[in-house]
């Protein structure tokens, strides 16, 4: 097994407002194993950014941590100090945030926001640091990069300047990378460039990556493991493959039922909106927007059942006593495609067993 | 031709729209397109930030003062619509759908003076409470709850001020609806909830729209046929389906080959077709051609025997 470098366990964060408490992040608990990428995928409000800002240790002033640990390498970094923090953030545990216009200082030339942070890392002397800056930059992919290096960021185009916030996240060769919606702002083709960037970059510097996305497409390519998020709480996690073609719960399928597919003629949507986290519902939060939600779902929260030692959902509909329901036909057309896929499997482990 | 027996609601004849005409830093936003839609049909607008495609729309709103061209709507020239009362017409007729629906929605008003606000200037209700009941038979349209009336926007999620948005775009009952990335800024199970919306009223409001968008899977979802943009020139036109399976264009193909689809083993055997964009810019005369009934291609006279060949390999 894979060691975790980063482990979530119990998360619960509110945050204080005029109106009471939100209850934004609601009992998270998620792992990251080494060079993995995990993407965590959820609506606006579902607590995907939050659950990234709280292990950066950047969360706004009126939240707070109501209770659990964000471990790494068994350190719990909800103890640290800011000046620790301070000097795990940007070193070990790096962020791409979506909007690479904000993310850059306007005054300050590109090579120098790339170097800064080895400087103040790694300590290194300037010259050395803006060597290794300008080394980084050829390698995101930056042309003509020795005369670009002292431009400022107003000169570079939107994805160029993607490009520049992921090198400088990486320039310290960071173990984890968080990368919240670092696409969204970018048309598709300049969106497919930096994704197939950043796998490039995770196998040549071997980081873990955490995801965070509301966009499926994105996660079918970038993903290994898939956490679902709905109103402050994981409602579902496994491999890529577990979660887009062997989904469990209701929540699941309405997304991926609500994609536009190639030949879809129909589009289903999810009914009615999010719940109000002032006042989060009684048990199963989607309940009041599930098509398959029994009565006890509006009473209960689901515990966790396991599907396969990956594989997890919090819904009623796997407790062995739960009414068999048919699913979505997306939903049906995705299991087949599971099936195959185990059969193909088990068929390649015969034939290794057989030699 | 199918096309001839179906009324063109909307003819754009080589349109251009440069803007600092003349200046060192003259921008050719609309490079001379052309395009007709059919009364009834969704039109879908694709293209890339920069591309021309918000442009096209505000010029055919008559936001803007082409620098050449001509659009007719409803068989007339709308740079020649004079009177006062035809030019309200005109805005009664076309409605605009905007893609913030945070920034499109006037916050010190009220719902209902939102949404009724085009009646009040078409005179279109006899009194107070004919006013009420219109905005909140609209309200009920599209899926709000007539209580919503006397609240602000900002009581409002992102989706349901998309359908104050739409309500407001109903009120004075239009005929052609341009739709600039009504959906962009919703969450995924919201995106779907509007898109749905949307269908729905085209048919039972005998709607025409013209879909500006950037989202190719959700524009071929709701669209007709389908417009590519690129720097300001319209590349291909075809039938949503068609446009998808067999495009003709390079960019075309590029574009769709980009776009990631919620299917890992598909993303796993994606690939790109990568696209230079220094062939638009060989200066070859380029014009609409036909290659196939309703596919259109921006092609130069020695390419359209490429294209005829692409299109004939795709028939097989």
């Amino acid at each position: 097994m894979t060691e975790n470098i980063l482990e979530v366990n119990h998360l619960e964060i509110n945050f204080h407002t005029y109106a009471g408490d939100v209850k934004a992040i609601r009992d998270v608990s998620f792992h990251l194993a080494k060079g993995e990428t995990l993407a965590i995928v959820g609506e606006s409000g579902s607590g995907k950014s939050v659950t990234t800002k709280s292990l950066m240790g950047l969360l706004a002033n009126n939240a707070e941590v109501m209770g659990g640990e964000i471990l790494y390498h068994g350190e719990d970094l909800l103890k640290k100090s800011e000046k620790q923090m301070e000097g795990i953030r940007g070193k070990d545990i790096a962020t791409i945030f979506q909007d690479p216009m904000t993310s850059l200082d306007p005054t300050m030339r590109i090579g120098r926001q790339i170097a800064e942070p080895l400087m103040k890392h790694k300590h290194f002397k300037k010259e050395k640091a803006m060597a290794q800056a300008l080394e980084i930059l050829k390698l995101v992919g930056i042309t003509d990069a020795e005369r670009r290096f002292k431009d400022y960021p107003h000169q570079f185009s939107g994805g160029q300047r993607q490009r520049i916030v992921i090198a400088i996240s990486l320039v310290c060769y960071p173990e984890i990378l968080i990368a919240d919606e670092p696409t969204t702002a970018l048309d598709v083709t300049i969106q497919a460039q930096i994704l197939e960037l950043m796998k490039e970059l995770q196998s040549k510097i071997e980081t873990s990556i955490i995801f965070i996305t509301h966009d499926l497409g994105v996660v079918a390519g970038m993903a290994d493991r898939v956490a679902v998020m709905y109103a402050g709480r994981i409602i579902e996690y496994g491999t890529v493959d577990e979660v887009f073609y062997n989904p469990q719960h209701p929540y699941t399928w309405g997304l991926l039922n609500s994609m536009p597919t190639l030949d879809s003629e129909h589009l289903y949507a999810i009914p009615g909106t999010p719940p109000d986290l002032l006042d989060p519902p009684k048990g199963d939060a989607f309940a009041a927007r599930n098509d398959y939600a029994m009565k006890i779902d509006t009473e209960q929260q689901p515990p966790f059942f396991d599907v396969s030692p990956t594989h997890a959902a919090a819904t009623w509909l796997l407790h062995p006593d739960a009414p068999k329901v048919t699913p979505p036909v997306e939903i049906q057309r995705r299991y087949k495609i599971f099936s195959e896929q185990q059969e193909t499997k088990i068929k390649a482990n015969q034939n290794l067993a057989e030699g | 031709m199918v096309g001839q027996k179906k009324n063109k609601i909307l003819k754009v004849r080589h349109l251009k729209q440069y803007f600092n005409v003349g200046k060192p830093d003259e921008v050719k936003a609309i490079d001379d397109i052309s395009f007709d839609i059919y009364e009834g049909e969704t039109f879908g607008l694709v293209g890339e930030s920069g591309s021309g495609k918000t442009t096209t729309g505000r010029s055919i709103i008559n936001l803007y003062e082409p620098t050449d061209g001509k659009i007719d709507f409803d068989g007339v020239d709308i740079r020649k619509i004079k009177s006062k009362k035809d030019k309200l017409q005109f805005r009664r007729d076309m409605q605009m759908i905007f893609q913030d629906p945070y920034a499109s929605l006037n916050p010190r008003m009220k719902v209902k003076d939102i949404v009724a606000e085009g009646i009040d200037i078409h005179h279109l209700a006899a009194n107070d409470e004919a006013r009420a009941k219109r905005v909140e038979e609209l309200l009920e349209t599209v899926g709000l709850n007539k209580d919503h009336s006397s609240r602000y926007p900002h009581e409002f999620s992102g989706g349901q001020r998309q359908r104050i948005g739409i309500a407001r775009a109903l009120a004075v009952e239009p005929k052609f609806i341009i739709a600039d990335e009504p959906i962009s800024a919703l969450d995924v199970s919201i995106q779907a909830q509007v898109v749905n919306l949307l269908k729905e009223l085209q048919i039972k409001n005998k709607l025409t729209y013209l879909f500006i968008a950037h989202d190719l899977s959700m524009v071929k979802y709701i669209s007709d046929r389908i417009g590519v943009m690129h720097y300001g020139k319209l590349l291909e036109i075809a039938p949503a389906n068609e446009i998808y399976t067999h495009p003709l264009h390079d960019y075309t193909a590029s574009l769709i080959s980009a776009v990631p689809v919620p299917d890992p083993e598909f993303e796993r055997n994606r690939v790109q077709v990568p696209y230079d964009a220094s062939i638009e810019a060989d200066g070859k005369q380029r014009r609409m051609v036909e290659i196939s009934p309703e596919h259109f291609v921006l092609a130069s006279e020695d390419e359209i025997a490429m294209y005829e060949e692409r299109a004939a390999k795709a028939l097989l």
